[in-house]
């Protein structure tokens, strides 16, 4: 994917989870991962030792936790049946509960990661009637990272960016092409893509 | 031994090496395991050829390590065979999609080779609609279908079976990724057939004609699995379960509706008749106010399967803990530690327990404490999957004390490289102790934060393990090495995550041979490394994956290119012609 090149060219600017001065050396994949989909882990092995000393994780989840791939080991028939199950009402009366078992109580929370923002972010697609509606709030949402390019693009052009989602199959897929009913029942997370990546796939007329 | 020699006394026995066949073939019905037929079969020619020929189960655990005809060719009386297509961790989305395993092979060979096949059962293959219209066309003899984990076909391919297989026995469909074509394949069932045993269909995601199903249920007398996807309403159950009170096993599919006191007394009444009622799943959306209709029912269950309920709460305790004679039970972590607690105390038959993350994202919500009771106070335990949000060391200290015939042991932490969480050390002495104690140990899945001193415990005390999977563990090299050289029985390793490189793996190439397979993603393996083995080892097969779209030859990449995925396995059919682009055989 050409998002390698334009991951080497970020690396200087971007903004990581993993501790200063540590780098993804060897534990860098034959192919460069996209920013979008750190591989968590390692940083966390290079980190491990500092890290062990620190509180296990028993506060809240940092603000951005970045998915691991094929983490935790459960079937992905598993998780698909639960993304499909988080849409219906829920049966038992919701307990207080952190954010992301909200979902099963009537939201659609899906992470939103954008290509070289430091964090994601968390939206509920039932919250939106349209795409047009979907697309203002990413825009809104996403306005303070687009300085952050490495070409130095001044002002927040459309056309740079294509929204994306992961569907259940596991595909990329550009987000508009269907009707909005159906694209909430198949989105598990969507992605922004920035850059040579997203130039011509983005732009107003995507509706 | 003795020869016959040339003592002429002609009512001398015939020497045991002159016994015919059959007199052999029968001895060998005895033997309990393939793998001690295998033994026997290695022991001289005759047996050899005795044993094949009277070899009527056939599990092949690796689709690609023999050629179907091979196979076929060697063992020609097969009327049961059960054949795994991709690596285990293909269930997380480790393996890209097209990645082979096709069954199509198999079942082409088989139809010519076995014509009296009568079983067949497929684990992460593909399968296609063409695949099942050919079984159905194959095997005038066909009673059993089993697909476990497959893709590839559609509600099109389940019509050519219904339509076909005029035994079918049994049709058992197990999380698989299946087509909704609407067809109605369960109307293509003739009116005549009324042979099934085991009906499956929970993971076929589409609508169900209620009626055609009643009607195969009633003529069905004999049905005694019946396994409902989401599609039957919950008074449709209740009439289905009036026609057949002979059930042992049953998938109620949702299991949900608004309370209505009419329609819980139907259910109950229902349930009431199913006195042989053994084994129970489904429930995925239960209401709570439901679960009483599940009483009368709650003494027999030997297996409760509420792996995909999300009810919680005080109803769904009350009902696991009146099932006192419960061997097996599969939940999700909803039912937290105060569940497991009570689940303990009334459950003392239990022997499997399965606690699954009812969060993906998140960190967890069972402790150490849930896994402790249980396996303090259920003596039977043998088998356990469990995932939480934190362990300590002295809690598996204590677990390993108290259960050291554990066979299986699977503890996943949700969040990667977790210590002790009360004194921030290292897991390792925690898992240490569990392979210390439990002798018996097959298959081992750790977690957590662990240094290279756990694996040479594992190396040096699992003797019997076969399966062990490491994530995100270990600090160098020595750690593989550990494993590697040591666990002698060790037949699948699958690793992901880990500072491991090149070197374990070439200082022990030798061992893979012994193995079946190895995964290894995301480590620190090299090209160079992997094209070494591959000399070395002609009997293995040493593939390559990147990721899909990024196909470049290998031949182009200079040794020290980083390797994302290796998958090695032992085979004797060399090198499949079936990978796709992006995975490359060294």
């Amino acid at each position: 994917m050409e998002a390698a090149t334009d991951v080497e060219n970020l690396k200087a600017t971007e903004l990581r989870l993993g501790l200063p001065g540590t780098e993804e050396g060897p534990q860098k994949a034959a192919v460069p991962t996209p920013p979008s989909t750190p591989r968590a882990g390692s940083k966390r092995a290079l980190a491990g030792g500092e890290e062990a000393k620190k509180p296990a994780a028993a506060a809240a989840p940092p603000a951005a936790k970045a998915q691991v791939v094929g983490w935790p080991p459960v079937r992905s028939y598993r998780k698909s049946c639960f993304q499909a199950s988080s849409k219906s009402k829920a049966a038992a009366p919701a307990a207080p509960q952190k954010e992301e078992t909200a979902a099963a109580a009537g939201g659609l929370f899906v992470k939103v990661s954008m290509d070289g923002a430091p964090y994601l972010r968390k939206i509920d697609l039932k919250m939106y009637k349209g795409y047009r509606e979907l697309r203002e709030a990413l825009e809104a949402m996403f306005l303070c990272f687009s300085g952050g390019a490495a070409d130095g693009a001044a002002a927040v052009n459309p056309s740079d960016f294509a929204v994306t989602y992961e569907d259940k199959d596991g595909d990329l897929m550009l987000v508009g092409d269907v009707p909005f009913e159906m694209f909430i029942s198949t989105c598990k997370r969507l992605r922004i893509m920035k850059g040579s990546e997203a130039r011509g796939l983005g732009g107003a007329t995507r509706e | 031994m003795g020869r016959g020699g040339s003592r002429a006394t002609g009512a001398a026995a015939p020497p045991w090496h002159a016994l015919p066949d059959e007199v052999w073939e029968h001895a060998f019905s005895f033997l309990p395991t393939a793998a001690d037929r295998g033994a026997a079969a290695g022991a001289c020619s005759s047996w050899l050829r005795a044993e094949r020929r009277s070899r009527h189960h056939l599990a092949v655990a690796n689709c690609y390590a023999a050629a179907p005809r091979d196979a076929i060719e060697r063992f020609p009386a097969v009327r049961a065979a059960e054949v795994k297509g991709k690596p285990h961790f293909a269930d997380f989305g480790l393996v890209p999609p097209a990645w082979g395993g096709a069954a199509a092979p198999w079942i082409a060979a088989a139809a010519d080779g076995w014509p009296l096949l009568e079983e067949l059962s497929f684990k992460r293959m593909v399968v296609t609609d063409e695949c099942l219209e050919m079984i159905a066309a194959s095997f005038r003899n066909f009673q059993v279908l089993r697909l476990v984990s497959c893709d590839g076909f559609s509600t099109a391919g389940l019509a050519a079976i219904a339509a076909g297989c005029r035994q079918l026995r049994e049709l058992d469909l197990q999380e698989n990724e299946i087509e909704d074509c609407s067809i109605h394949w369960l109307s293509l069932f003739p009116e005549s057939f009324t042979s099934l045993v085991t009906l499956n269909f929970s993971c076929l995601d589409g609508e169900v004609n209620i009626t055609v199903l009643e009607r195969l249920v009633t003529r069905c007398r004999n049905l005694k699995t019946l396994k409902l996807n989401n599609a039957i309403p919950l008074d449709k159950l209740a009439s289905l379960l009036q026609k057949a009170p002979q059930l042992v096993e049953l998938g109620t599919g949702k299991f949900s509706a608004d309370y209505h006191p009419d329609l819980f007394a139907k259910l109950e009444v229902a349930f009431g008749g199913c006195k042989s009622l053994r084994k129970l799943s489904g429930a995925w959306d239960a209401v709570p106010d439901y679960l009483p209709a599940f009483y009368c029912v709650c003494d027999g269950l030997t297996s409760l399967n509420l792996s995909y309920a999300t009810v919680r709460g005080p109803e769904l305790i009350k009902f696991i803990s009146r099932c006192k004679n419960l061997q097996q039970l599969w939940v999700m972590d909803l039912i937290e530690d105060l569940g497991l607690a009570v689940v303990a105390s009334s459950c003392s038959k239990l022997q499997e327990l399965r606690v699954f993350p009812s969060d993906h994202f998140g960190l967890g919500v069972l402790t150490e404490r849930g896994l402790v009771d249980v396996s303090a106070s259920c003596p039977m335990l043998e088998s356990v999957l469990y995932f939480c949000r934190r362990m300590t060391n002295e809690a598996l200290i204590t677990i390993a004390k108290n259960r050291p015939n554990f066979t299986c042991f699977r503890l996943c932490i949700l969040e990667p490289h977790t210590p002790d969480y009360i004194t921030q050390h290292p897991l390792d002495a925690g898992f240490s102790a569990i392979v210390e104690s439990c002798k018996g140990l097959r298959r081992l899945s750790i977690s957590g934060l662990l240094t290279d001193l756990v694996f040479r415990s594992i190396g040096a005390h699992a003797d019997r393990l076969e399966m062990l999977s490491i994530a995100f563990a270990g600090n160098s090299d020595l750690g593989l090495n550990y494993i590697l050289s040591g666990c002698k029985s060790l037949k699948k390793l699958e690793i992901r995550d880990c500072p491991f490189g090149d070197k374990p793996l070439l200082a022990n190439a030798a061992k893979l041979e012994t193995m079946r397979s190895l995964w290894m993603s995301s480590c620190l393996l090299t090209l160079g490394a992997c094209r070494q083995l591959a000399r070395k080892m002609p009997h293995l097969s040493v593939e390559i994956m990147n990721d899909p779209g990024w196909s470049c030859p290998l031949d182009s990449l200079p040794d020290e290119s980083p390797v994302e995925k290796l998958y090695v396995y032992r085979t004797i059919a060399g090198p499949r012609s079936d990978t796709p682009s992006y995975v490359q055989i060294v």
